[in-house]
Protein backbone atom coordinates (compact mmCIF):
# COMPACT_ATOMS: atom_id res chain seq x y z
CA UNK A 1 0.00 0.00 0.00
CA UNK A 2 1.23 3.47 -0.82
CA UNK A 3 0.07 6.48 1.05
CA UNK A 4 0.83 10.12 0.63
CA UNK A 5 3.89 10.22 2.89
CA UNK A 6 5.55 7.60 0.75
CA UNK A 7 4.53 9.14 -2.52
CA UNK A 8 6.09 12.44 -1.55
CA UNK A 9 9.54 10.96 -1.54
CA UNK A 10 8.75 8.66 -4.37
CA UNK A 11 12.26 8.74 -5.86
CA UNK A 12 13.76 7.27 -2.70
CA UNK A 13 11.27 4.51 -2.08
CA UNK A 14 10.64 3.58 -5.67
CA UNK A 15 11.85 -0.02 -5.43
CA UNK A 16 9.51 -0.68 -2.52
CA UNK A 17 6.35 0.33 -4.31
CA UNK A 18 4.09 -2.66 -4.75
CA UNK A 19 1.41 -2.84 -7.32
CA UNK A 20 -1.77 -1.41 -5.92
CA UNK A 21 -4.82 -3.52 -6.43
CA UNK A 22 -8.04 -1.64 -7.11
CA UNK A 23 -11.13 -2.98 -5.36
CA UNK A 24 -13.70 -0.39 -6.39
CA UNK A 25 -13.61 1.55 -9.64
CA UNK A 26 -16.30 4.18 -10.09
CA UNK A 27 -16.36 5.55 -13.61
CA UNK A 28 -18.43 8.70 -14.19
CA UNK A 29 -21.36 7.29 -12.25
CA UNK A 30 -24.73 9.01 -12.32
CA UNK A 31 -27.49 7.80 -10.01
CA UNK A 32 -31.05 8.93 -10.53
CA UNK A 33 -33.78 7.64 -8.34
CA UNK A 34 -37.47 8.14 -8.03
CA UNK A 35 -38.88 9.51 -4.82
CA UNK A 36 -42.46 9.12 -3.82
CA UNK A 37 -43.64 12.35 -2.35
CA UNK A 38 -46.29 10.45 -0.46
CA UNK A 39 -49.54 12.31 -0.03
CA UNK A 40 -48.21 15.46 -1.65
CA UNK A 41 -49.91 14.85 -4.99
CA UNK A 42 -53.58 14.27 -5.62
CA UNK A 43 -54.01 10.76 -4.28
CA UNK A 44 -57.80 10.46 -4.40
CA UNK A 45 -59.14 7.31 -6.09
CA UNK A 46 -60.71 9.37 -8.88
CA UNK A 47 -57.40 11.04 -9.69
CA UNK A 48 -55.61 7.69 -9.63
CA UNK A 49 -58.19 6.23 -12.00
CA UNK A 50 -57.86 9.22 -14.34
CA UNK A 51 -54.11 8.68 -14.44
CA UNK A 52 -54.59 5.03 -15.29
CA UNK A 53 -56.94 5.90 -18.15
CA UNK A 54 -54.79 8.71 -19.54
CA UNK A 55 -51.61 6.70 -18.89
CA UNK A 56 -49.72 9.49 -17.20
CA UNK A 57 -47.36 8.70 -14.36
CA UNK A 58 -48.32 9.65 -10.86
CA UNK A 59 -47.52 13.27 -10.04
CA UNK A 60 -46.14 12.30 -6.66
CA UNK A 61 -43.09 10.65 -8.23
CA UNK A 62 -40.14 12.93 -8.76
CA UNK A 63 -36.74 12.07 -10.11
CA UNK A 64 -33.74 13.07 -8.07
CA UNK A 65 -30.32 13.21 -9.66
CA UNK A 66 -28.41 12.30 -6.52
CA UNK A 67 -24.96 11.44 -7.87
CA UNK A 68 -23.66 13.40 -10.84
CA UNK A 69 -20.63 11.99 -12.56
CA UNK A 70 -18.47 10.68 -9.74
CA UNK A 71 -15.19 8.96 -10.64
CA UNK A 72 -12.57 7.50 -8.32
CA UNK A 73 -10.62 4.34 -7.69
CA UNK A 74 -10.26 2.70 -4.29
CA UNK A 75 -7.44 0.32 -3.54
CA UNK A 76 -6.97 -2.67 -1.30
CA UNK A 77 -6.09 -1.71 2.26
CA UNK A 78 -7.53 1.78 2.04
CA UNK A 79 -10.10 3.28 4.38
CA UNK A 80 -11.95 6.07 2.68
CA UNK A 81 -14.13 8.58 4.47
CA UNK A 82 -17.09 10.13 2.69
CA UNK A 83 -18.13 13.51 4.00
CA UNK A 84 -20.47 16.25 2.84
CA UNK A 85 -23.60 18.03 3.99
CA UNK A 86 -26.95 16.25 4.29
CA UNK A 87 -28.36 15.20 0.96
CA UNK A 88 -25.05 15.44 -0.86
CA UNK A 89 -25.37 11.89 -2.19
CA UNK A 90 -23.07 10.01 0.20
CA UNK A 91 -25.47 7.21 1.10
CA UNK A 92 -26.71 6.96 -2.47
CA UNK A 93 -23.15 6.51 -3.68
CA UNK A 94 -22.59 3.72 -1.14
CA UNK A 95 -25.75 1.96 -2.27
CA UNK A 96 -24.63 2.18 -5.87
CA UNK A 97 -21.28 0.63 -4.92
CA UNK A 98 -23.10 -2.13 -3.06
CA UNK A 99 -25.07 -2.84 -6.22
CA UNK A 100 -28.39 -1.96 -4.63
CA UNK A 101 -29.11 1.05 -6.84
CA UNK A 102 -28.58 0.97 -10.58
CA UNK A 103 -26.42 3.64 -12.18
CA UNK A 104 -28.13 5.72 -14.84
CA UNK A 105 -24.91 6.38 -16.73
CA UNK A 106 -21.31 5.35 -16.19
CA UNK A 107 -20.35 2.21 -14.28
CA UNK A 108 -19.33 0.86 -10.89
CA UNK A 109 -16.91 -2.07 -10.83
CA UNK A 110 -16.21 -3.94 -7.62
CA UNK A 111 -14.16 -6.85 -6.41
CA UNK A 112 -16.32 -9.50 -4.83
CA UNK A 113 -19.55 -8.44 -3.26
CA UNK A 114 -19.37 -5.24 -1.19
CA UNK A 115 -21.37 -5.32 2.03
CA UNK A 116 -23.34 -2.30 3.08
CA UNK A 117 -23.73 -1.73 6.77
CA UNK A 118 -26.42 0.83 7.40
CA UNK A 119 -28.36 1.90 10.45
CA UNK A 120 -31.62 0.57 9.07
CA UNK A 121 -30.33 -2.91 8.42
CA UNK A 122 -33.20 -4.62 10.19
CA UNK A 123 -33.16 -8.26 11.13
CA UNK A 124 -36.07 -10.04 12.80
CA UNK A 125 -37.09 -7.95 15.77
CA UNK A 126 -39.26 -10.64 17.35
CA UNK A 127 -36.33 -12.98 17.76
CA UNK A 128 -33.61 -12.96 20.41
CA UNK A 129 -30.27 -11.34 19.65
CA UNK A 130 -28.54 -14.71 19.46
CA UNK A 131 -30.88 -16.01 16.81
CA UNK A 132 -30.39 -12.82 14.84
CA UNK A 133 -26.64 -13.31 14.97
CA UNK A 134 -27.06 -16.85 13.61
CA UNK A 135 -29.39 -15.67 10.88
CA UNK A 136 -27.22 -12.70 9.93
CA UNK A 137 -24.10 -14.85 9.71
CA UNK A 138 -25.86 -17.49 7.60
CA UNK A 139 -27.18 -14.69 5.38
CA UNK A 140 -23.60 -13.58 4.82
CA UNK A 141 -22.85 -17.07 3.57
CA UNK A 142 -21.10 -18.63 6.59
CA UNK A 143 -21.41 -22.33 7.27
CA UNK A 144 -23.36 -23.44 10.38
CA UNK A 145 -20.16 -24.67 12.05
CA UNK A 146 -18.47 -21.32 11.49
CA UNK A 147 -21.50 -19.54 12.93
CA UNK A 148 -21.43 -21.66 16.09
CA UNK A 149 -17.75 -20.85 16.52
CA UNK A 150 -18.20 -17.13 16.04
CA UNK A 151 -21.42 -16.64 18.01
CA UNK A 152 -19.85 -16.02 21.46
CA UNK A 153 -17.23 -13.73 19.91
CA UNK A 154 -19.87 -11.61 18.20
CA UNK A 155 -22.03 -11.32 21.33
CA UNK A 156 -19.00 -10.37 23.37
CA UNK A 157 -17.87 -7.79 20.84
CA UNK A 158 -21.30 -6.15 20.67
CA UNK A 159 -21.29 -5.84 24.46
CA UNK A 160 -25.08 -6.29 24.65
CA UNK A 161 -24.66 -8.60 27.62
CA UNK A 162 -23.02 -5.93 29.73
CA UNK A 163 -26.35 -5.17 31.41
CA UNK A 164 -27.49 -8.71 32.03
CA UNK A 165 -28.43 -11.41 29.59
CA UNK A 166 -29.86 -9.45 26.67
CA UNK A 167 -28.69 -11.87 23.99
CA UNK A 168 -31.61 -14.19 24.73
CA UNK A 169 -34.22 -11.41 24.71
CA UNK A 170 -36.08 -10.39 21.54
CA UNK A 171 -34.42 -7.58 19.64
CA UNK A 172 -37.49 -5.37 19.94
CA UNK A 173 -36.58 -4.91 23.61
CA UNK A 174 -33.19 -3.42 22.69
CA UNK A 175 -32.37 0.25 22.71
CA UNK A 176 -31.48 1.72 19.33
CA UNK A 177 -27.83 1.86 20.31
CA UNK A 178 -27.79 -1.79 21.35
CA UNK A 179 -29.33 -3.06 18.14
CA UNK A 180 -27.00 -0.91 16.04
CA UNK A 181 -24.07 -2.37 17.96
CA UNK A 182 -25.27 -5.91 17.40
CA UNK A 183 -25.74 -5.26 13.69
CA UNK A 184 -22.27 -3.83 13.36
CA UNK A 185 -20.82 -6.79 15.23
CA UNK A 186 -22.56 -9.25 12.91
CA UNK A 187 -21.37 -7.49 9.78
CA UNK A 188 -17.85 -7.06 11.09
CA UNK A 189 -17.54 -10.76 11.92
CA UNK A 190 -16.94 -11.64 8.31
CA UNK A 191 -13.96 -10.82 6.17
CA UNK A 192 -15.29 -8.48 3.51
CA UNK A 193 -13.43 -7.46 0.39
CA UNK A 194 -15.26 -4.16 0.53
CA UNK A 195 -17.16 -2.94 3.57
CA UNK A 196 -19.39 0.09 3.32
CA UNK A 197 -20.33 1.66 6.64
CA UNK A 198 -23.13 4.20 6.65
CA UNK A 199 -23.29 6.10 9.94
CA UNK A 200 -23.44 2.78 11.77
CA UNK A 201 -20.72 3.68 14.24
CA UNK A 202 -22.44 6.85 15.37
CA UNK A 203 -25.08 5.20 17.56
CA UNK A 204 -22.82 3.25 19.86
CA UNK A 205 -21.41 4.66 23.07
CA UNK A 206 -17.84 5.82 23.38
CA UNK A 207 -16.36 2.50 24.46
CA UNK A 208 -18.04 0.71 21.59
CA UNK A 209 -16.90 3.32 19.10
CA UNK A 210 -13.32 2.74 20.20
CA UNK A 211 -13.72 -0.99 19.73
CA UNK A 212 -15.41 -0.69 16.36
CA UNK A 213 -12.80 1.72 15.06
CA UNK A 214 -10.20 -0.85 16.05
CA UNK A 215 -12.16 -3.52 14.19
CA UNK A 216 -12.36 -1.34 11.08
CA UNK A 217 -8.59 -0.98 11.22
CA UNK A 218 -8.21 -4.75 11.48
CA UNK A 219 -10.48 -5.33 8.51
CA UNK A 220 -8.40 -2.90 6.52
CA UNK A 221 -5.13 -4.50 7.46
CA UNK A 222 -6.37 -7.88 6.31
CA UNK A 223 -6.52 -6.39 2.83
CA UNK A 224 -10.05 -5.11 2.66
CA UNK A 225 -11.29 -1.70 1.63
CA UNK A 226 -13.51 0.23 4.00
CA UNK A 227 -15.78 3.15 3.15
CA UNK A 228 -17.10 5.20 6.03
CA UNK A 229 -19.89 7.74 5.79
CA UNK A 230 -20.03 9.90 8.88
CA UNK A 231 -20.88 13.34 10.09
CA UNK A 232 -18.53 12.86 12.99
CA UNK A 233 -15.36 14.20 11.47
CA UNK A 234 -13.34 12.91 14.40
CA UNK A 235 -14.20 9.30 13.63
CA UNK A 236 -13.34 9.86 9.96
CA UNK A 237 -10.03 11.38 11.02
CA UNK A 238 -9.28 8.44 13.31
CA UNK A 239 -10.03 5.68 10.81
CA UNK A 240 -9.48 6.99 7.31
CA UNK A 241 -6.34 8.33 5.67
CA UNK A 242 -8.17 9.26 2.47
CA UNK A 243 -11.39 11.24 2.29
CA UNK A 244 -13.76 12.14 -0.48
CA UNK A 245 -15.89 15.24 -0.03
CA UNK A 246 -19.17 15.13 -1.91
CA UNK A 247 -21.34 18.17 -2.46
CA UNK A 248 -24.59 18.09 -4.51
CA UNK A 249 -23.64 14.74 -5.97
CA UNK A 250 -20.24 15.82 -7.26
CA UNK A 251 -16.77 15.25 -5.86
CA UNK A 252 -15.58 18.51 -4.36
CA UNK A 253 -12.27 17.13 -3.16
CA UNK A 254 -10.49 13.79 -2.93
CA UNK A 255 -7.28 13.45 -0.98
CA UNK A 256 -5.61 13.00 2.42
CA UNK A 257 -8.15 13.22 5.23
CA UNK A 258 -6.53 16.18 7.03
CA UNK A 259 -6.51 18.38 3.93
CA UNK A 260 -10.05 17.50 2.95
CA UNK A 261 -11.44 18.00 6.43
CA UNK A 262 -9.73 21.37 6.73
CA UNK A 263 -11.24 22.52 3.44
CA UNK A 264 -14.62 21.09 4.43
CA UNK A 265 -14.58 22.91 7.76
CA UNK A 266 -13.73 26.19 6.06
CA UNK A 267 -16.60 25.61 3.64
CA UNK A 268 -19.07 24.70 6.40
CA UNK A 269 -18.11 27.65 8.59
CA UNK A 270 -18.13 30.11 5.71
CA UNK A 271 -21.64 29.19 4.67
CA UNK B 1 -2.40 11.52 -5.29
CA UNK B 2 -2.97 8.29 -7.17
CA UNK B 3 -2.01 9.89 -10.45
CA UNK B 4 1.41 11.00 -9.24
CA UNK B 5 2.72 7.49 -9.17
CA UNK B 6 4.23 5.63 -12.03
CA UNK B 7 2.33 2.40 -11.60
CA UNK B 8 1.62 -0.12 -14.32
CA UNK B 9 -2.06 0.82 -14.29
CA UNK B 10 -1.52 4.40 -15.40
CA UNK B 11 -2.92 5.26 -18.76
CA UNK B 12 -5.72 2.76 -18.54
CA UNK B 13 -9.35 3.85 -18.68
CA UNK B 14 -11.38 2.91 -15.62
CA UNK B 15 -13.10 0.13 -17.54
CA UNK B 16 -9.77 -1.33 -18.64
CA UNK B 17 -8.41 -1.03 -15.13
CA UNK B 18 -11.42 -2.89 -13.78
CA UNK B 19 -11.09 -5.60 -16.39
CA UNK B 20 -7.35 -5.97 -15.72
CA UNK B 21 -7.96 -6.74 -12.05
CA UNK B 22 -11.03 -8.85 -12.59
CA UNK B 23 -13.57 -6.46 -11.08
CA UNK B 24 -17.19 -6.98 -11.95
CA UNK B 25 -20.01 -4.55 -12.53
CA UNK B 26 -21.77 -3.99 -9.20
CA UNK B 27 -25.14 -5.65 -8.78
CA UNK B 28 -24.96 -7.76 -11.92
CA UNK B 29 -27.22 -10.79 -12.14
CA UNK B 30 -25.26 -14.05 -11.88
CA UNK B 31 -25.72 -16.77 -14.48
CA UNK B 32 -28.39 -19.37 -13.80
CA UNK B 33 -25.84 -22.04 -12.93
CA UNK B 34 -23.94 -19.75 -10.55
CA UNK B 35 -27.18 -18.58 -9.01
CA UNK B 36 -28.32 -22.14 -8.35
CA UNK B 37 -24.94 -22.86 -6.80
CA UNK B 38 -25.24 -19.85 -4.51
CA UNK B 39 -28.72 -20.93 -3.55
CA UNK B 40 -27.44 -24.36 -2.60
CA UNK B 41 -24.70 -22.73 -0.53
CA UNK B 42 -27.38 -20.74 1.31
CA UNK B 43 -29.59 -23.75 2.11
CA UNK B 44 -28.83 -23.43 5.83
CA UNK B 45 -29.92 -19.83 5.74
CA UNK B 46 -33.19 -20.82 4.09
CA UNK B 47 -34.04 -23.37 6.75
CA UNK B 48 -32.90 -21.11 9.62
CA UNK B 49 -34.88 -18.20 8.22
CA UNK B 50 -37.97 -20.37 7.73
CA UNK B 51 -37.73 -21.63 11.27
CA UNK B 52 -37.13 -18.14 12.64
CA UNK B 53 -40.15 -16.75 10.78
CA UNK B 54 -42.30 -19.52 12.20
CA UNK B 55 -41.10 -18.87 15.74
CA UNK B 56 -41.47 -15.12 15.33
CA UNK B 57 -45.01 -15.37 14.04
CA UNK B 58 -46.10 -17.09 17.26
CA UNK B 59 -43.86 -15.16 19.63
CA UNK B 60 -46.58 -12.76 20.71
CA UNK B 61 -49.25 -15.42 21.23
CA UNK B 62 -49.59 -16.92 24.67
CA UNK B 63 -50.28 -20.42 23.39
CA UNK B 64 -47.28 -20.14 21.08
CA UNK B 65 -46.77 -22.86 18.52
CA UNK B 66 -49.91 -24.66 19.65
CA UNK B 67 -51.66 -22.37 17.16
CA UNK B 68 -49.99 -24.31 14.41
CA UNK B 69 -52.49 -27.07 15.21
CA UNK B 70 -55.32 -24.97 16.62
CA UNK B 71 -55.69 -22.73 13.55
CA UNK B 72 -56.44 -25.51 11.05
CA UNK B 73 -58.70 -27.23 13.59
CA UNK B 74 -60.76 -24.10 14.18
CA UNK B 75 -60.90 -23.48 10.45
CA UNK B 76 -62.20 -26.96 9.79
CA UNK B 77 -64.81 -26.58 12.56
CA UNK B 78 -66.13 -23.31 11.13
CA UNK B 79 -66.40 -24.60 7.57
CA UNK B 80 -68.02 -27.81 8.76
CA UNK B 81 -70.58 -25.80 10.66
CA UNK B 82 -71.51 -23.74 7.61
CA UNK B 83 -71.08 -26.10 4.67
CA UNK B 84 -71.85 -29.37 6.43
CA UNK B 85 -74.56 -28.51 8.92
CA UNK B 86 -76.17 -25.25 7.69
CA UNK B 87 -75.93 -25.59 3.91
CA UNK B 88 -75.92 -29.43 3.92
CA UNK B 89 -73.40 -29.74 1.12
CA UNK B 90 -72.48 -33.31 2.01
CA UNK B 91 -74.86 -34.68 -0.70
CA UNK B 92 -74.98 -38.17 0.64
CA UNK B 93 -71.24 -38.38 1.00
CA UNK B 94 -70.10 -40.94 3.55
CA UNK B 95 -67.48 -38.90 5.28
CA UNK B 96 -67.97 -35.22 4.60
CA UNK B 97 -65.87 -34.02 7.54
CA UNK B 98 -62.78 -35.83 6.27
CA UNK B 99 -63.55 -34.76 2.68
CA UNK B 100 -63.80 -31.12 3.74
CA UNK B 101 -60.76 -31.02 6.00
CA UNK B 102 -58.52 -32.74 3.44
CA UNK B 103 -59.44 -30.18 0.81
CA UNK B 104 -59.14 -27.32 3.24
CA UNK B 105 -55.70 -28.20 4.57
CA UNK B 106 -54.22 -28.98 1.18
CA UNK B 107 -55.61 -25.78 -0.30
CA UNK B 108 -54.50 -23.75 2.68
CA UNK B 109 -50.89 -24.84 2.07
CA UNK B 110 -50.88 -23.19 -1.36
CA UNK B 111 -53.06 -20.29 -0.33
CA UNK B 112 -50.85 -19.13 2.54
CA UNK B 113 -47.65 -19.64 0.54
CA UNK B 114 -48.94 -17.46 -2.28
CA UNK B 115 -50.38 -14.87 0.06
CA UNK B 116 -47.13 -14.46 1.93
CA UNK B 117 -45.15 -14.78 -1.28
CA UNK B 118 -46.54 -11.50 -2.61
CA UNK B 119 -44.77 -9.82 0.29
CA UNK B 120 -41.63 -11.95 0.30
CA UNK B 121 -39.56 -9.13 -1.23
CA UNK B 122 -41.50 -6.03 -0.24
CA UNK B 123 -41.74 -7.19 3.38
CA UNK B 124 -38.02 -7.87 3.82
CA UNK B 125 -36.53 -4.75 2.29
CA UNK B 126 -34.43 -4.11 5.39
CA UNK B 127 -32.75 -7.50 5.08
CA UNK B 128 -32.39 -7.16 1.31
CA UNK B 129 -30.78 -3.74 1.49
CA UNK B 130 -28.44 -4.78 4.27
CA UNK B 131 -27.11 -8.13 3.13
CA UNK B 132 -26.33 -9.87 -0.09
CA UNK B 133 -27.75 -13.32 -0.60
CA UNK B 134 -29.65 -14.90 -3.47
CA UNK B 135 -33.10 -13.39 -3.10
CA UNK B 136 -34.82 -16.64 -4.00
CA UNK B 137 -34.03 -17.64 -0.40
CA UNK B 138 -36.95 -15.51 0.76
CA UNK B 139 -39.83 -17.09 -1.22
CA UNK B 140 -38.26 -20.52 -0.68
CA UNK B 141 -38.16 -19.90 3.07
CA UNK B 142 -41.86 -19.06 2.94
CA UNK B 143 -42.60 -22.32 1.18
CA UNK B 144 -40.51 -24.15 3.76
CA UNK B 145 -42.35 -22.45 6.63
CA UNK B 146 -45.69 -23.39 5.15
CA UNK B 147 -44.48 -26.93 4.59
CA UNK B 148 -43.66 -27.16 8.28
CA UNK B 149 -47.13 -25.78 9.05
CA UNK B 150 -48.64 -28.39 6.75
CA UNK B 151 -46.91 -31.18 8.66
CA UNK B 152 -48.61 -29.90 11.80
CA UNK B 153 -51.95 -29.82 10.02
CA UNK B 154 -51.37 -33.31 8.64
CA UNK B 155 -51.20 -34.76 12.13
CA UNK B 156 -54.58 -33.17 12.83
CA UNK B 157 -55.92 -34.33 9.48
CA UNK B 158 -54.88 -37.94 9.93
CA UNK B 159 -56.45 -37.83 13.38
CA UNK B 160 -59.73 -36.59 11.93
CA UNK B 161 -59.65 -39.13 9.12
CA UNK B 162 -59.15 -42.04 11.52
CA UNK B 163 -61.66 -40.68 14.02
CA UNK B 164 -64.33 -40.48 11.32
CA UNK B 165 -63.95 -44.17 10.60
CA UNK B 166 -61.55 -44.40 7.65
CA UNK B 167 -59.26 -47.43 7.67
CA UNK B 168 -55.49 -47.03 7.62
CA UNK B 169 -54.36 -48.43 4.29
CA UNK B 170 -51.23 -48.54 2.15
CA UNK B 171 -52.87 -45.88 -0.03
CA UNK B 172 -51.89 -43.37 2.64
CA UNK B 173 -48.32 -43.55 1.32
CA UNK B 174 -49.55 -41.87 -1.85
CA UNK B 175 -49.90 -38.72 0.20
CA UNK B 176 -46.12 -38.31 0.34
CA UNK B 177 -45.41 -37.86 -3.40
CA UNK B 178 -48.62 -35.86 -3.81
CA UNK B 179 -47.60 -33.37 -1.14
CA UNK B 180 -44.04 -33.19 -2.48
CA UNK B 181 -45.31 -32.36 -5.96
CA UNK B 182 -47.53 -29.70 -4.47
CA UNK B 183 -44.58 -28.26 -2.54
CA UNK B 184 -42.58 -27.84 -5.75
CA UNK B 185 -45.63 -26.25 -7.37
CA UNK B 186 -45.99 -23.89 -4.41
CA UNK B 187 -42.31 -22.95 -4.43
CA UNK B 188 -42.50 -21.95 -8.08
CA UNK B 189 -45.72 -20.05 -7.65
CA UNK B 190 -44.43 -18.27 -4.56
CA UNK B 191 -41.31 -17.14 -6.43
CA UNK B 192 -43.43 -15.87 -9.30
CA UNK B 193 -45.77 -13.84 -7.10
CA UNK B 194 -42.78 -12.60 -5.07
CA UNK B 195 -41.36 -10.95 -8.18
CA UNK B 196 -44.77 -9.60 -9.18
CA UNK B 197 -45.42 -8.29 -5.69
CA UNK B 198 -42.02 -6.61 -5.49
CA UNK B 199 -43.02 -4.16 -8.23
CA UNK B 200 -46.81 -4.15 -8.17
CA UNK B 201 -47.56 -3.48 -4.52
CA UNK B 202 -51.31 -3.45 -5.25
CA UNK B 203 -51.14 -7.19 -5.77
CA UNK B 204 -51.41 -7.67 -2.03
CA UNK B 205 -54.90 -6.14 -2.12
CA UNK B 206 -56.04 -8.19 -5.11
CA UNK B 207 -54.63 -11.54 -4.00
CA UNK B 208 -57.35 -12.50 -1.48
CA UNK B 209 -60.00 -12.29 -4.20
CA UNK B 210 -58.00 -14.32 -6.67
CA UNK B 211 -57.33 -16.94 -4.03
CA UNK B 212 -60.95 -17.12 -2.96
CA UNK B 213 -62.09 -17.63 -6.57
CA UNK B 214 -59.47 -20.31 -6.90
CA UNK B 215 -60.71 -22.02 -3.76
CA UNK B 216 -64.29 -22.13 -5.04
CA UNK B 217 -63.15 -23.62 -8.32
CA UNK B 218 -61.10 -26.30 -6.59
CA UNK B 219 -63.97 -28.13 -4.93
CA UNK B 220 -62.74 -27.59 -1.42
CA UNK B 221 -65.98 -26.87 0.41
CA UNK B 222 -68.50 -28.90 -1.55
CA UNK B 223 -68.71 -32.05 -3.57
CA UNK B 224 -66.84 -31.86 -6.89
CA UNK B 225 -69.79 -33.56 -8.56
CA UNK B 226 -71.38 -30.12 -8.52
CA UNK B 227 -69.00 -29.12 -11.31
CA UNK B 228 -69.94 -31.93 -13.69
CA UNK B 229 -73.63 -31.53 -12.88
CA UNK B 230 -73.91 -27.76 -13.29
CA UNK B 231 -71.12 -26.62 -15.61
CA UNK B 232 -71.11 -27.02 -19.42
CA UNK B 233 -68.81 -29.79 -20.62
CA UNK B 234 -65.92 -27.56 -21.71
CA UNK B 235 -65.87 -25.75 -18.35
CA UNK B 236 -65.71 -29.03 -16.45
CA UNK B 237 -62.82 -30.06 -18.69
CA UNK B 238 -60.98 -26.89 -17.71
CA UNK B 239 -61.69 -27.38 -14.01
CA UNK B 240 -60.26 -30.89 -14.31
CA UNK B 241 -56.88 -29.37 -15.12
CA UNK B 242 -56.99 -26.99 -12.17
CA UNK B 243 -53.76 -27.82 -10.30
CA UNK B 244 -55.30 -27.31 -6.87
CA UNK B 245 -58.24 -29.58 -7.65
CA UNK B 246 -55.77 -32.21 -8.80
CA UNK B 247 -53.59 -32.04 -5.67
CA UNK B 248 -56.67 -32.14 -3.45
CA UNK B 249 -58.12 -35.12 -5.32
CA UNK B 250 -54.85 -37.02 -4.96
CA UNK B 251 -54.90 -36.44 -1.19
CA UNK B 252 -58.54 -37.52 -1.02
CA UNK B 253 -57.86 -40.68 -3.01
CA UNK B 254 -55.01 -41.46 -0.63
CA UNK B 255 -56.93 -40.95 2.59
CA UNK B 256 -60.60 -41.67 1.93
CA UNK B 257 -62.14 -45.03 1.06
CA UNK B 258 -65.09 -43.76 -0.89
CA UNK B 259 -65.03 -40.20 -2.14
CA UNK B 260 -66.42 -38.02 -4.91
CA UNK B 261 -63.91 -37.33 -7.68
CA UNK B 262 -63.96 -35.22 -10.82
CA UNK B 263 -61.07 -36.97 -12.56
CA UNK B 264 -61.85 -40.64 -13.29
CA UNK B 265 -58.41 -41.70 -14.43
CA UNK B 266 -55.80 -41.91 -11.69
CA UNK B 267 -52.76 -41.99 -14.06
CA UNK B 268 -54.05 -38.87 -15.80
CA UNK B 269 -54.46 -37.12 -12.46
CA UNK B 270 -50.86 -37.93 -11.56
CA UNK B 271 -49.72 -36.74 -14.98
CA UNK B 272 -51.45 -33.38 -14.50
CA UNK B 273 -49.98 -33.09 -11.00
CA UNK B 274 -46.42 -33.73 -12.24
CA UNK B 275 -46.92 -31.41 -15.20
CA UNK B 276 -48.06 -28.51 -13.08
CA UNK B 277 -45.31 -29.03 -10.55
CA UNK B 278 -42.63 -28.98 -13.27
CA UNK B 279 -44.17 -26.03 -15.08
CA UNK B 280 -44.64 -23.88 -11.99
CA UNK B 281 -41.39 -24.99 -10.32
CA UNK B 282 -39.08 -24.31 -13.27
CA UNK B 283 -41.06 -21.40 -14.69
CA UNK B 284 -41.31 -19.63 -11.35
CA UNK B 285 -37.61 -20.12 -10.65
CA UNK B 286 -36.54 -18.76 -14.04
CA UNK B 287 -38.93 -15.85 -13.78
CA UNK B 288 -37.67 -14.94 -10.32
CA UNK B 289 -34.00 -15.26 -11.31
CA UNK B 290 -34.46 -12.91 -14.26
CA UNK B 291 -35.53 -10.15 -11.87
CA UNK B 292 -32.72 -10.76 -9.36
CA UNK B 293 -30.90 -7.46 -9.83
CA UNK B 294 -34.08 -5.39 -9.34
CA UNK B 295 -35.07 -6.51 -5.86
CA UNK B 296 -34.68 -4.00 -3.09
CA UNK B 297 -34.11 -1.03 -5.34
CA UNK B 298 -36.01 2.20 -5.56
Amino acid sequence: MVNLEMSNDVTVTLPRIQERIPTVVVDDAHVVYRVYKGAAGNTSPVAAFKRMVTRTSAPNVREVHAVRGVSFTAYRGEAIGLIGSNGSGKSTLLRAIAGLLPVERGAVYTQGQPSLLGVNAALLNDLPGERNVTLGCLAMGMSPAEVRRKLPEIIAFSGINQRGDFASLPMRTYSSGMSARLRFSIAAAKQHDVLLIDEALATGDKAFRKRSEGRVRELRESAGTVFLVSHQLSSVRDTCERTIWLESGEIRMDGPTDDVIRAYNEFANGK
Amino acid sequence: MANLLADPDSGLTPAQLAARHGLRVAGQRPSLGRYSGQLWHYRHFISAYAHAKLTASFSNARLGQLWQVLTPLTNAAVYYLIFGLVLEQDRGMNNFIAYLTTGLFIFNFTQTSVQQGTQAISGSLGLIRALHFPRACLPLAITATQFQQLLGSMVVLLGIVVATGEPITLMWLMLVPAVLLQTVFNAGLTMAVARLGAKATDLKQVMPFILRTWMYSSGVLYSVTLFSENLPGWATAIVQYNPMLVYIELARIALLEDTHLLNDSLPLTWLIAVGWSLLAGLGGYLYFWRGEQEYGRG
